[in-house]
Parts: structure tokens; sequence; C-alpha cells
């Protein structure tokens, strides 16, 4: 890949269809919209990564944090009108891997130490606590359960995501479903790492997962993160891996139309918000609406941007960790929870702990703590519920 | 210089100048074959304050001062061509008005045209402005500043007759407003019936001032729209076609394409004729009118309409037609650039064989796109070819094809529409001596230590 994109990189002609929505309402690309120099959008990054080729600017931090403080959301592919639209992202992170290589792991700072710390302890918040003790009281998995819950790095250390995580757990137990988590023995999916362009470190995590989960006999996982959902669905087969893999929604969906999970009545005015990497990057736009749609007297609003259109929270990539584009009133995250906000929204619903992670703490940074609150799927039905 | 980066941050804010070497090499250039010119500093200002206070600095310290909308022009008009103080207008982005019974509305300088397609689409869907086919993230000052043409420009004419207020910081820092807004809080009239200044500042890309607001015209959105597509193999009969077509005073905008791929394309004319109505009657009827108006050239087998297949058509339809931009990739190359001289319609046949002619002797790949302006008053000729940003060869026979077809153009009588460098000294060269002295009167009289966009417009 590292050298196709070399090959392709001068066809970006810099139209800027790429930081829009689809209506042209709003600038889309999240770092874009952070910073506002073109530097900072797709069209910049492939005119700099060309230039870089070509010896016109060098390797220098600026560069590096122009580079990584693409979150890989994908809108650019979507809003993209040329036939390599599809490309751009991969074309990214295609340049990551080789400027690691040839600028001999030259990197930003803040960028070198999550995977430091992937590589050291396991996980890039810096946690030491065991893996597993967010799960006391959860299955562990066990030969023959149906399926693994994988939670992931903030699933396991990060405290709304462990609760998050607890939810979903609880849930599944609550309707028979046959689950276990793997606690103190589960690792990193990966897909951050390899979107920082590390991929020897990327498949190094993928096989330890996908050596463990074949010994375990695991033949269904549930991921709890959008992006472990995709690394495990659309990464991993092509390293061996052949387990079927769902989003939790997807799972959630299923008991609510089978009846397993009954709701009552719950008064409240919900926005959803779109994960990038369930939507854009996998296509599941309906499900997660369907589960809240499933709960009786809870209104769904839309924000303007949604679905295709949605705008990232900016925590890809890395960043829920990293937060390159944190500090500003125009960090993705606080422009997100603004317009969540003037929606008309009580609670902004998430399917994903890295936009569980980011928005909340935007409410925060907004002060709309006594107006909005963050909360994923799994924690509003579960409030939900019939007991 | 460290002095004046501190007072460029001390007037935007951190993070909103960079002297770093990635935004200088970025912002020296723009998609088209100029050569790069890097800026010393790039800005994003806020406020029109800011834009003052900014050009006051440049003033004082004699440093040069380049306004920036999109960056799309692909002549080169926003590079720094003596390097100073880039200006990327895009953070002053607000829809300030949008008065529906005098259709107008007002934004702020860097105010995108897909800001404004959007906006006008969610909140006043009876209301449209003329959209230019260039990608929305050109601005509406932008297209006014460079004489731009969109999709009513065969209605109501050229960008910058639209306009109806703007207001301005001057080279020397003043803010200054034009037009009714100069002594009314309505933004109805760029001039009339005061002395029109508006004049001063349309057309000048940014060597006059920068504009921070801008009035303009908004036009009744009717509910439906539609294209025909008339196509003939005689471009000899063009200029009567259009003649006849905009006497009608029916349709909305007529562009004319000619390109030799794909083959099934090649030889031919195709006349897009948009019509609007509010019913599917006043449709047929306008429709009705337009194919009797070109019957003769039907039952002579001179021309014929081409039949749409829906999935071919909402690329014709869309508003900005994406398929311009496109063009860049034809040859897998990220690059196309065009000339496009403002001439007589009657002048379409000669350009068309001269496109031709072009396209054999470079080996390009070539387009002609056409957009009447006014009622057949005058069009937009695009001598339009593509190349691949990674082949220097192609790219310098783009270069010499774009010069001949611009000379070709001045020689028959044409204007260089957003004209580089060089093609605005052949312009300078070509007009009348005492035209030129005035010119160079109020260049200096506007911008006494010529800061604005300096290499632009600059009388000897």
């Amino acid at each position: 890949m590292a050298e196709d994109y070399t090959k392709q990189i001068h066809r970006c002609f810099n139209c800027g269809y790429c930081k829009f929505d689809s209506t042209y309402s709003e600038f889309n690309c999240p770092s874009y919209v952070r910073f506002r120099f073109d530097t900072y959008s797709t069209s910049g990054r492939l005119w700099l990564i060309n230039a870089w080729l070509r010896g016109e600017v060098q390797w220098d931090e600026h560069l590096g944090e122009i580079l990584y403080t693409c979150v890989t959301c994908r809108n650019c592919a979507e809003q993209c009108i040329m036939r390599f639209s599809n490309d751009l992202v991969d074309w990214i992170i295609a340049a990551r891997r080789d400027m690691m290589e040839k600028e001999q792991g030259k990197i930003p700072q803040r960028v070198g130490s999550f995977l430091e710390e992937i590589y050291r302890i396991g996980n890039p918040l810096k946690a030491r606590m065991p893996r597993g003790e967010w799960a006391d009281g959860v299955p562990g998995y066990s030969k023959g359960a149906e399926y693994l819950l994988y939670v992931g790095c903030l699933g396991s250390f990060d405290g709304k995501a462990r609760e998050m995580a607890k939810s979903i757990a609880t849930l599944l137990g609550l309707a028979g479903v046959s689950f276990g988590v793997l606690g103190d023995d589960e690792g990193c999916c990966g897909n951050e790492v390899r979107t920082l362009g590390e991929q020897t470190l990327f498949e190094l995590l993928a096989n330890n997962n996908i050596q463990q989960f074949r010994e375990l006999g695991v033949r269904k996982v549930i991921a709890i993160s959008p992006h472990s959902y995709h690394a495990m669905k659309n990464l991993y087969p092509a390293l061996g891996a052949d387990f079927e893999v769902l989003h939790y929604t997807q799972l959630l969906e299923q008991l609510v139309r089978d009846g397993q999970l009954k709701t009552r009545d719950t008064q409240a005015k919900v926005a959803y918000h779109d994960p990038c990497y369930l939507g854009r990057y996998n296509g599941i736009y309906d499900t997660p609406r369907q589960v809240l749609r499933g709960v009786p007297g809870l209104e769904l609003v839309e924000m303007p941007r949604e679905r295709q259109d949605a705008f990232c929270c900016g925590g890809g990539s890395g960043n829920f960790a990293m937060d390159l584009l944190e500090g500003s009133r125009d960090s993705p995250n606080r422009v997100r929870v603004r317009e969540a906000y003037e929606s008309g929204a009580a609670v902004l619903a998430v399917a994903c702990p890295s936009c569980l992670t980011m928005l909340t703490s935007a409410v925060e940074s907004e002060g709309l703590d006594d107006k909005l609150v963050v909360s994923d799927i799994g924690q509003i039905l579960k409030q939900a519920l019939v007991t | 210089m460290a002095d004046i980066s501190s007072a460029l941050t001390e007037i935007v804010g951190k993070g909103y100048v960079s002297q770093q070497a990635q935004e200088r090499y970025f912002y020296s250039q723009d998609p088209g074959l100029m050569q790069p010119h890097e800026p010393d500093y790039v800005v994003l200002p806020a406020s029109a304050d800011e834009v003052q206070r900014v050009v006051k600095l440049a003033n004082e310290q004699k440093i040069p001062v380049v306004p920036r909308g999109g960056g799309l022009s692909l002549t080169g008009l926003a590079i720094p061509q003596r390097g100073g103080i880039l200006v990327d207008m895009r953070r002053m982005d607000r829809i300030l008005e949008v008065n529906e019974r005098a259709r107008y509305a007002v934004v702020e300088g860097g105010t995108s045209e897909g800001r404004i397609i959007a906006y006008l689409e969610r909140h006043h869907p009876t209301l449209r402005h003329s959209i230019p086919d260039a990608p929305p993230q050109a601005t509406l000052v932008g297209n006014a500043a460079i004489h731009g043409q969109g999709r009513l420009a065969q209605q109501y004419g050229f960008t910058s007759d639209m306009v109806t207020g703007l207001e301005v910081v001057l080279p020397t820092g003043e803010l200054c407003k034009i037009g009714s807004c100069s002594m009314s809080p309505y933004w109805f009239s760029k001039g009339p019936p005061l002395p029109d200044m508006s004049g001063l500042f349309l057309g000048w890309i940014g060597t006059s001032g920068i504009i921070t607001k801008i009035g303009f015209k908004l036009y009744p959105r009717k509910k439906l729209r539609d294209v025909e597509t008339f196509v003939t193999d005689l471009p000899d009969l063009i200029p009567d076609i259009v003649f006849k077509l905009t006497h009608l005073e029916m349709v909305e905008d007529i562009n004319i394409w000619f390109q030799p791929l794909p083959l099934m394309f090649k030889g031919n004319h195709h006349m897009d004729i948009y019509l609007t109505g509010d019913t599917d009657e006043e449709l047929e009827f306008k429709r009705r009118m337009v194919w009797n108006a070109l019957s003769e050239y039907i039952e002579a087998k001179d021309g014929g309409f081409m039949w749409l297949m829906p999935d071919v058509k909402p690329t014709f339809m869309e508003m900005p037609q994406k398929s311009i931009a496109r063009f860049a990739d034809v040859r897998k190359g990220g690059g196309f650039q065009y000339a496009g001289p403002i001439i007589l319609v009657e002048k379409y046949p000669d350009c068309a064989r001269k496109t031709e002619e072009l396209g054999s002797k470079y080996k390009l790949g070539y387009s002609v796109m056409a957009r009447m302006i006014g009622r057949g008053h005058c069009m937009m000729f695009g001598f339009a070819f593509t190349f691949n940003r990674a082949n220097s060869d192609e790219m310098d026979r783009v270069r010499k094809a774009l010069d001949e077809a611009i000379e070709f153009s001045l020689e028959h009588g044409g204007l260089p529409w957003k004209p580089t460098v060089d093609e605005q000294r052949a312009a300078m060269d070509m007009m009348d001596p005492n035209t030129l002295k005035l010119f160079g009167k109020l260049r200096k009289a506007l911008d006494p230590n010529g800061i604005m966009n300096p290499g632009n417009w600059e009388v000897s």
C-alpha cells in the first residue's frame, strides 16, 4: 500500500469537497474545523505528503502534528468526488507508516507515548491496574459460551467506558445470553495502532488476539467499540481470523426485538451521535436508532449532521487518549455537544466508548453539565428496563 | 520579523498565525499551473476589526497583504507574488441577514458558496443566488472579486452585477461601506442612486482592499428545474441558436460543452438549456417554446435534442456541477486549467476550432465549456486542458496551449477573465492609454504604499 500511495497521491486536485458535509452547510472535517488552516484538511495533508515525497518540505514536528491530527473519520472519503475517494484515509495511514520508517521514528511525542504504552503495558491510557478489574461479577469466557464480549482498552480502563461495558454485560446477563469476557487476559485490538502507522505492532496485537480466540474456541465476538468491531470484522480476516463479529447494538437490537429485553415508558429527548467506525466505515446507521426507538416514550431527535454526514467527536486514531485536537472552542467534541444541545436533546446517545469519553469531557468544557447527559445506548436501555 | 509575528498573534490570537514551512508551502500556490511564491505569514482573522488591524500593521510596515477565499482561481490570483501576509478569510463565514421580501442577503467576506447554498435551501427555500460551478469552498466574495459567473449569469449577468453592497477594509486600514448600506440600514443597492463606488473593488482581485462583508441579490427559486440538451455538429450555428434562445427570455442558464471523449461526444457541440417553473404546465410551455425556437435546425437535420438517461441527468442538474472538478482526474493526474476569456458569442466557432487545434498541437486532453452571460451579450469561453501533476512535460504543454488560447482570444476582441499576471500585462498593453493612466491613479490613491496583492494589475 505504501508504494501505491506514492504513485497516486498527486491526483488530489484540492477542490475541497472533502471538507464539507453532503449539503455543504458546514465544514465537516474535524481537524480543519479545529485549526482552520487548509493544511489540516485532507487535501492539505495530501499535498504536503506529496511535497515531502518530492523533497519540497522536510519532516518536522509541525508536519507530524498536521499528519496525526487526522482522526481517520472518513468524512473526506464520503464527500470526495473523485474516483480514488475510497483510498484517501489509507493514503494518509500509508504516509504515516512510510514517514515512521524513512524519518527514523520521528513522530509527535504524544503519538510515540501512545504506541510505547501499548507495546509496554498493553493499553495507551497508562493504566497499571489489572485489565479485568472492571469485570467484577461478570462471567469470564469459558469454552462453549456463545459470545465473547470484547471491551477493549477504554472499556477496561476509562471510568465512563467501564460503566458502559458493565451496562452491556448486565443487559446480556439479564437477557440470558451465553457470554463471557477475557478480563486480565484481554489484549488491545490494535485498530488505533494501525491508523497511526505502526503496522508491525498492529499485526502483533491482532495475531495474538486471533490465536487466543482460536485456542479458546471463540466463534462470535461482541465488540463494544466500533473501532474494535471494524478491525476484527474487516482487517483480522486477512490475518487468518474466521470468527463472526457483532457490534453490541446489533445484539441489543435483536434482544429487544425478540422480547428478551423489555423496556418501560421513559420520557426523554435523545439525539444519537453516529460513530465514524460504525457508520461511515461499516454502514450501520439504523440499528442503534432501532434500539432507541424500541424504548416507549423516548423521543429520538436528529442533529443537523447525521448518518454519513455525522460530525466526528475527534477521538479516532488514538485521539481519545492523545487529544491532539484539544484546547479550543472549535475542538470537534465541543462543536458536537453544542450541536446536540441546540437540537433540543437532553441526552446525547453514543455507541462507542471513544465518543463517550470525548463528548462527556466536552459537556463539562462547554458548561452543559446540567443540560445535556452523554450516555451510551446500553446505559439508556438498562435504565429503561422492566426489571 | 519576530515582532511582526507577535503583532499578528496579538491581533488574531495564538493558533491563527503561521510562519511554518507547511503553511507557507501550501498557501504559495493554487491548483493551477502558476509559479508558486511563499507568503511570510498566513493569518486567519475572525472579524473586520482584525482585518483592519492586520492591514494597518502591513501598511505601516509596508508589507504586502494578499486576501484569499477558496484559493480556486487556478490563475494564481491569491499567490503572494511578493511574499508578505496572506489573509485566509474563511473564519469570517457568518450569514448576517436575509431580507426575503427585498431579495438580498448579507454575508461575511469569507463565507463559502456551499454555506450559502445550504442556508438558503434550509431557511429560505423560495430564494436562490447565482451558484457558480466552482467547488463549494469558493467564497462569494472571491467570485464577485473576479467577476465570476454562476447559474443565473444568462439571466442577470456577472456575480459582480448582483452585488448590493460592500464593507471594505481600504489599503490604509479604514473600514468603508459602499452602496445603500453607507447611509441606510438596508443593503439593497451597491450604488444607485448614489455615485457607484463598488467598481473600485469588484474585479480588482484584492488589489484595492479587502471585502469583509458583501450584500448580494437573491432571485426566485422555482419549484421545478429541468434541462434539455441540444446537439449540433455545426459550430457556426451556435451564435444564431443562442440568439434565438435568449430572445425567448424563458431560459435559466445556457452552457455549451464540446469534448473529444468519450468518443460518442466527439465533434458535437452540446448546449445544456436549463428551464425552471412553478408548475408542470409552466415548465412544459417553456420547453415547447425552446423546441419551437430550434425546430428549423431539427428539420434541416442540423441538430437535435439528446435524450439524457436517468442515471446521467442528475450530473447535469447538480449545483455546483461536480463534473467540472472531476475533469482534473481524467488522466488520473489531478490537474486542469482553463483560459476563460469573456468574448462575444459570435466568436464561438473560431474559439472551438482553436481549442481542437491546440489539443492536437500539444497532444492534450481538452474540453470546451462556454457559459452565456446576459441575454447573449457575451460569454465565458473556457479553453480547458487537463494535465497530470506528476508529468512536468505535459504541464508545460498545457501552459503553452493556454498562452496561445489567450493570445488568440485577445486578438478576437475578448478580455481575459481572472487573468494571470502575464495576461494582466498583456491586457494593460492593449488598453487605451488614458484608461490605463486613470487605472494607475486610482490604484495609487487607494493604496499609496502598494501593499495590496502586489504584482497584480500593476500599472508601470
